[in-house]
């Protein structure tokens, strides 16, 4: 598997505004590169859900997209406070999220899983006090 | 049905319509963003009550052709230039979510 394009974005975690800002970027560079619409979707949401849970609950972080020949890779690291139960995390509803975050329509508690149903690969290391790294791949054969 | 055929008729009417040739296929209805990401399909017009900033990433990045803002919703206006730099289509209407739905259901 050669490596033949990095995206590497910062995410802000200060500025709930611009939250999206590298998967719009990033949803632009896939569509220059001419990739089928679906797979951009696919792509574009899971970093998406990931930026924000990014800037909801680690203070921002860091998104790099891996573009290989089968597939796009996305890996998401932040050095927020860790996951503490990941099979629960992963459960639709489940949200640690605040009221204020609720107030503008996130916290549904399908960040995570969204993550997972847009991707054909996910993996979550996280550990409290240290941080979380999500790596996701989109097959693109 | 394209976007651009609903402004003005039915009583929907054009805030933002920088991409008015893309064809409305479905409809989609939710609030709950992180939901709407993960259900609505490319080309839904999608009708909420949402208003703040992310919704154009939801819209964006889910790929719907349009937002229909309902019950007189309104936006403010860096979110109006923001929706403008992102070819975000975007319709309101004074309808709520269930009339404007049935409209939309018997015109698409």
């Amino acid at each position: 598997m050669s490596d033949v394009l990095n995206f590497h974005f910062e995410v802000d975690g200060n500025d709930f505004k611009s939250a999206g800002h590298a998967s719009f970027l990033m949803k632009k560079n896939l569509r220059q590169l001419g990739l089928p619409p679906e797979t951009i979707r696919r792509v574009s949401i899971a970093m998406y859900e990931g930026e924000i849970n990014m800037v909801i609950h680690a203070r921002g972080g860091t998104a790099d997209v891996n573009v290989y020949e089968d597939c796009i890779e996305i890996i998401l690291k932040d050095t927020g406070p860790g996951i503490k139960n990941i099979e629960q995390a992963m459960q639709e509803g489940f949200s640690t999220a605040t009221d204020n975050i609720r107030s503008l329509g996130f916290g549904a508690g399908m960040g995570l899983p969204n993550m997972k149903r847009y991707t054909d690969y996910m993996n979550i290391e996280s550990e409290v006090g240290v941080g979380t790294t999500i790596t996701m791949k989109v097959n693109l054969i | 049905m394209k976007v651009k055929d609903l402004s003005g008729n039915y009583g929907f009417e054009a805030i933002t319509l920088p991409d008015g040739d893309r064809e409305i296929d479905g409809v989609y209805i939710g609030d709950l963003l992180s939901w709407v990401m993960g259900r609505a399909k490319s080309g839904n017009a999608w009708i909420t009550i949402m208003s703040n900033v992310n919704i154009l990433a939801v819209a964006s990045l889910a790929d719907t052709s349009c937002i229909i803002l309902a019950e007189d919703v309104t936006l403010e206006d860096d979110v109006i230039k923001t929706a403008i730099d992102k070819e975000i289509n975007i319709l309101k209407t004074s309808m709520d979510i269930y009339s404007a739905a049935v409209t939309l259901s018997s015109v698409i």
